[in-house]
């Protein structure tokens, strides 16, 4: 069952990322973008990592959709035909893909458990999580006490981000309205 | 959207229970699924949903960007708060074992009021983007 799910997600993932590199009209690719988003939380859902499904369908499905439609309002709604060919490109990101391809064959396969990943401190965190933390949750665990210092940046570059974007975006609109000002009375 | 009925009933309908959802997901976070970023997330979702129904006065004044700002940075001044009280009851920055009476106690207290901050400082940065995005259209 689950190989049929993976299979029709991975091709419905395949089609929507062919037609976002050929339609040009800019909203119909942030609309198809979202719906890979949806299709990568579906995945994840079926992957098991639910936390990371949560925060795919929110952010990648939800916000960046409404964000990339409120700067599209700011630009433009097509992109530009590219007047050179794509060829060159095309043939390098092939071999890229090539490369990449026969690097995850070195990789250990999906959920063995004697993969290096689940041997360094997995099992510590799984095994203590119970007594040392007392919560269920061993990602929430992992993510607030033992990798606190982590989260602890990564609000920080939000809380940044944010910051930024407020400088930027309402800075500029503040100074053209102080240079508007003085012109009538000169 | 005012001519557009259908989308102002269903947002009346939906942000309500996307709050919910969202205060339930920042919650109940150590138990199942999801925890602040997430929580952070839906709940910013919510208010951009009825802001881009409603329109983006209705939003401001819902959740007045003068209560965002400080909203933002006060989320991560309660994540280092908590590592700095950890380090005046004589423990290791963000060590939360010391924070209540026994160690797991400690633990559970200091991951909530963790979790608090990163929601507070999520949800609000992620509302401010939106308002400071979408206002730019009456500058241009």
């Amino acid at each position: 069952m689950n190989l049929v799910l993976d299979i029709a997600l991975l091709a419905l993932m395949g089609i929507v990322a062919i037609a976002i590199i050929r339609l040009r009209d800019l909203v119909a690719v942030t609309m198809l973008a979202s719906l890979y988003s949806l299709l990568a939380a579906t995945m994840f859902v079926i992957l098991d990592a639910a936390d990371v499904a949560f925060t795919e369908a929110a952010v990648g499905a939800g916000i960046s959709t409404v964000l990339m439609l409120a700067a599209l309002n700011l630009t433009g709604f097509t992109e530009k035909v590219p007047l050179r060919s794509a060829f060159v490109p095309g043939l390098i990101v092939i071999a890229t893909g090539l490369v990449l391809g026969y690097g995850v064959m070195d990789l250990p396969r999906y959920g063995d458990p004697s993969a290096p990943i689940h041997l360094h401190v997995a099992p510590k965190y799984l095994q203590d999580t119970g007594p040392e933390i007392g919560i269920p949750n061993v990602v929430t665990a992992v993510l607030a006490s033992y990798r606190g210092y982590d989260t602890l940046g990564e609000t920080t570059v939000i809380f940044t981000a944010g910051l930024g974007v407020t400088l930027l975006l309402s800075g500029r609109r503040r100074r053209k309205d102080t240079r508007a000002t003085p012109e009538p009375s000169s | 959207m005012n001519d557009q009925p259908i989308a102002r009933i269903l947002t009346k309908a939906l942000v309500p229970l996307i709050l919910l959802f969202g205060l339930y997901v920042q919650v109940h976070g150590e138990a199942s699924a999801g925890g602040g970023f997430q929580a952070g997330v839906i709940l910013g979702a919510a208010v951009i949903l009825y802001g881009l129904v409603f329109g983006l006065d209705a939003a401001k004044r819902a959740v007045p960007l003068g209560l965002l700002y400080p909203a933002s940075g006060i989320g991560v001044l309660i994540y280092g708060g908590v590592g700095i009280a950890s380090q005046l009851l004589g423990r290791d920055y963000l060590d939360y074992g010391v924070l209540a009476g026994d160690f797991v106690a400690g633990q559970k207290l200091g991951i909530t009021l963790v979790e608090a901050g990163v929601g507070l400082t999520v949800a609000s940065v992620m509302i401010i983007v939106f308002l400071e995005f979408a206002g730019r259209r009456d500058a241009a």
